[in-house]
């Protein structure tokens, strides 16, 4: 218990400084960097839940997919700072304006939760079925009691890639396209043929 | 299209790997054509043409008699010689001078030289650490010609056949 | 207090644990000397060369030479390197390479860490091995480090993909994400490999999709390691040395280390995944009069075998395949193993619903 209260306190910790240096940090590339040991460290949390599979998933997708392109982005931009400072009292109200209902909802959820209790009606996190690892467990409230809304996201995934790819597909004649099953299927046979030439007379084609 | 369908199946069934695999295997066992080199050498031709030396006379005589052919020959001009009557009356050379830098190791003054004193002798390992040790004069040129001599007698009996 | 109790105190549990990592530890920082010089050699010798032959006998001290050599130069930090970052990324890369062996199962009963989603695991800690280069190629302040530490995630990303839907159709076979459990479940000859099905004879019919699967493992695995003939971010003849370009002396000889290190752990993925990890290859039950010791060491001889074999794999392809070129690479990932391997999840998930064990 000792051990997993100091990974507690250490692991928040971790969290909240990297998070508070996301949005600090001078740099975007730190930030993003930041931004990836936060989420580690959520995951790591994760794992102190006994969900050990939504930490690994938050590592491999969010770590190891999103992250990287966030990265990629970031690294590849020239950052103007002075031009990026230049709205930032015109935007101060909206931006205050929105932290502050932010502020207000959680103030109000955090209440809730401290004096009825979390989650009362649903069924809960809390242990449905026992003596089965939370892969299990996750994979059968999936699979049938939201089956229908694991489906509908997957078809909404399927339609944003479909929408990106119409979107940027463009088929046009002018460029050369390479066939490669063409280009090995290629023989010395069907590439050149041998040609004998007399001399001083040259070939005409 | 039988072609295609064939070409494909031998893709996905990796038969270009397999292929090379086995002929990888076969080179591995093969004897290696690495020479180690400071232990071993590979064979070298008794027409190499490596550092100069000038040679002597079994008696201890040297050989060079002045006549400047090679300095005159020499494409690269890196010969410099002078000479003067000795007390016996012979003709010898006061100064020899190679500069090794200039040098393009063409083997014209070996060539041209009437009695076989200048000679490209064997050695290729003389290199030094400055600029100033490549500029050789005639003890230099004599000491290698003494250390190489065997070597550089057996060299030149064995292209006599062909000169 | 009693012996006993003192093990299962906190600090007792803490020194079990620590000695256990610092074992598997040295066992791969000297297996990987030894592995290194083996890769070498193997391509020196397809090529007719001998290969380091000069420190030790046959060569056989000179990944220690070469550490030596490494440990004592001067590091260089190039001005403009955003020089935290830069120091970091090859650390990162070590940690995250080493990190992964807590899961992998030596034996039977050998395994630091014996996780439920020890697949998972393995998985998440190689999809973070492109933030070392990332990382390293940025902090640089160069142009060369940038390119090719941008092929290698692009890279990695893309092959992560296929490798991720190969361990899904071994997952599925398995019925579970625990290493050990996968491991368990081929014992008891080749025949229950994963390779060959993983369920002894009535479930030959699905090695015509597993054993395709292992060689897109295989080849996602290449990938995935920056090995040729998918070294693109290292490719010295068009990056120099991509994203090692600005690194000398010990951050360099991590980043060696790490990628060596991911090497072996792709071998042992394949090897627990498809050829049953530390299973012999026929049935063992004259095991069970064995002492315990006796039956990790027999297991673990397997085990380390077919590490041996798979990285032999590694290094021949490394000898005979010349570079893919970079929009090869991308058309191989996408659009050949991406649609074969869902095509397989697909597949083998009727077979275990609507198959003889379904």
């Amino acid at each position: 218990m000792v051990l997993q209260a100091i990974a507690f306190y250490l692991l928040a910790a971790t969290t909240l400084v990297a998070g508070l240096a996301v949005i600090s940090a001078r740099n975007p590339v730190h930030s993003v960097l930041f931004l990836i040991t936060a989420f580690f460290s959520a995951a790591g949390l994760f794992v102190l839940l006994g969900a050990e599979f939504l930490a690994m998933i938050l590592v491999v997708v969010y770590v190891g997919a999103v992250a990287v392109l966030f990265l990629f982005v970031v690294m590849m931009l020239d950052v103007d700072f002075v031009a990026l400072r230049q709205g930032f009292a015109r935007y101060l109200p909206i931006g205050a304006l929105v932290a502050g209902v932010l502020t207000v909802e959680m103030v109000v959820v955090a209440i809730k939760v401290a004096t009825q209790g979390a989650a009362g009606k649903s069924t809960g996190p809390a242990a449905p079925y026992a003596g089965v690892t939370n892969i299990e467990a996750i994979g059968r409230v999936l699979y049938t009691d939201y089956v229908y809304f694991f489906q509908t996201a997957g078809l909404v995934l399927l339609v944003a890639m479909i929408g990106a790819i119409v979107l940027t597909l463009k088929h046009r004649e002018s460029v050369k396209r390479q066939d490669i099953g063409a280009q090995v299927a290629r023989t010395p046979a069907a590439g050149m043929r041998i040609v004998s030439i007399r001399s001083g007379e040259g070939l005409d084609e | 299209m039988f072609q295609r369908i064939g070409q494909a199946i031998r893709g996905a069934a990796l038969m270009d790997f397999v292929g090379a695999f086995g002929l990888g295997l076969k080179y591995m066992v093969r004897p290696k054509a690495t020479v180690l080199y400071p232990n071993e050498r590979g064979p070298q031709s008794p027409r190499f043409r490596g550092e100069h030396a000038l040679r002597r006379y079994p008696n201890g005589e040297e050989r060079c008699i002045a006549c400047k052919l090679c300095e005159a020959i020499c494409p690269a001009q890196a010969i410099t010689i002078e000479a003067e009557p000795r007390d016996d009356g012979s003709r010898r050379t006061t100064r020899y001078d190679i500069d090794m830098v200039k040098c393009i190791y063409c083997g014209l003054c070996q060539e041209a030289c009437p009695v076989d004193a200048i000679v490209e002798g064997p050695n290729t390992e003389f290199a030094v650490e400055t600029r100033e040790e490549l500029y050789y004069d005639k003890a230099r040129l004599l000491e290698n010609g003494d250390r190489w001599e065997r070597q550089i007698a057996k060299n030149l009996e064995l292209d006599a056949p062909y000169r | 207090m009693r012996a006993t109790d003192f093990w299962a105190t906190p600090l007792g549990w803490g020194l079990i644990t620590f000695g256990q990592i610092m074992a598997v530890l040295v066992w791969l920082l000297i297996s990987e000397a030894f592995f290194l010089l083996a890769d070498r050699k193997i391509w020196a010798g397809v090529q007719m060369r001998k290969g380091p032959n000069v420190v030790g006998p046959f060569g056989l001290l000179q990944s220690f030479a070469d550490l030596i050599k490494f440990v004592l130069k001067e590091l260089v930090v190039p001005s403009g390197a955003d020089k935290f970052i830069f120091l970091l990324a090859p650390v990162i890369s070590f940690t995250l390479a080493f990190g992964a062996w807590a899961v992998i199962p030596l034996a039977p009963g050998w395994v630091v860490s014996n996780i439920n989603v020890g697949i998972l695991y393995l998985f998440a800690i190689s999809s973070l091995g492109v933030y070392g280069i990332i990382m390293g190629g940025w902090a640089s302040n160069s142009k060369y480090p940038v390119l090719g530490s941008l092929r290698s995630a692009a890279q990695m990303v893309s092959y992560e993909v296929s490798i991720g839907f190969v361990i899904i159709t071994v997952i599925l076979l398995s019925g579970s994400l625990n290493l050990v459990t996968i491991v368990e479940k081929q014992g008891g000859g080749f025949w229950n490999w994963n390779i060959l099905g993983g369920g002894g004879w009535k479930n030959l019919p699905v090695a015509l999709v597993m054993i395709p699967m292992s060689v897109v493992f295989f080849i996602s695995a290449l990938a995935e390691t920056n090995r040729p003939p998918f070294d693109l971010p290292d490719a010295e003849s068009e990056l120099v040395a991509g994203y090692q370009v600005e690194y000398s002396s010990t951050p360099f000889l991590l980043f060696m280390i790490a990628e060596l290190c991911s090497i072996l752990l792709m071998c042992a993925m394949i090897s627990l995944l498809f050829f049953g990890g530390w299973q012999a290859p026929f049935p063992t039950p004259f095991l069970a009069s064995w002492p315990a010791t006796a039956v990790s060491f027999f297991g673990f001889m397997w085990f380390f075998m077919k590490l041996c074999f798979l990285f032999f794999l590694f290094a021949m392809v490394k000898a005979i395949v010349p570079r893919y070129r970079y929009d090869q690479l991308m058309r191989l990932g996408w659009k050949v193993f991406l649609p074969l391997s869902i095509a397989s999840v697909v597949l083998i998930g009727a077979w275990r619903v609507f198959g003889p064990g379904g």
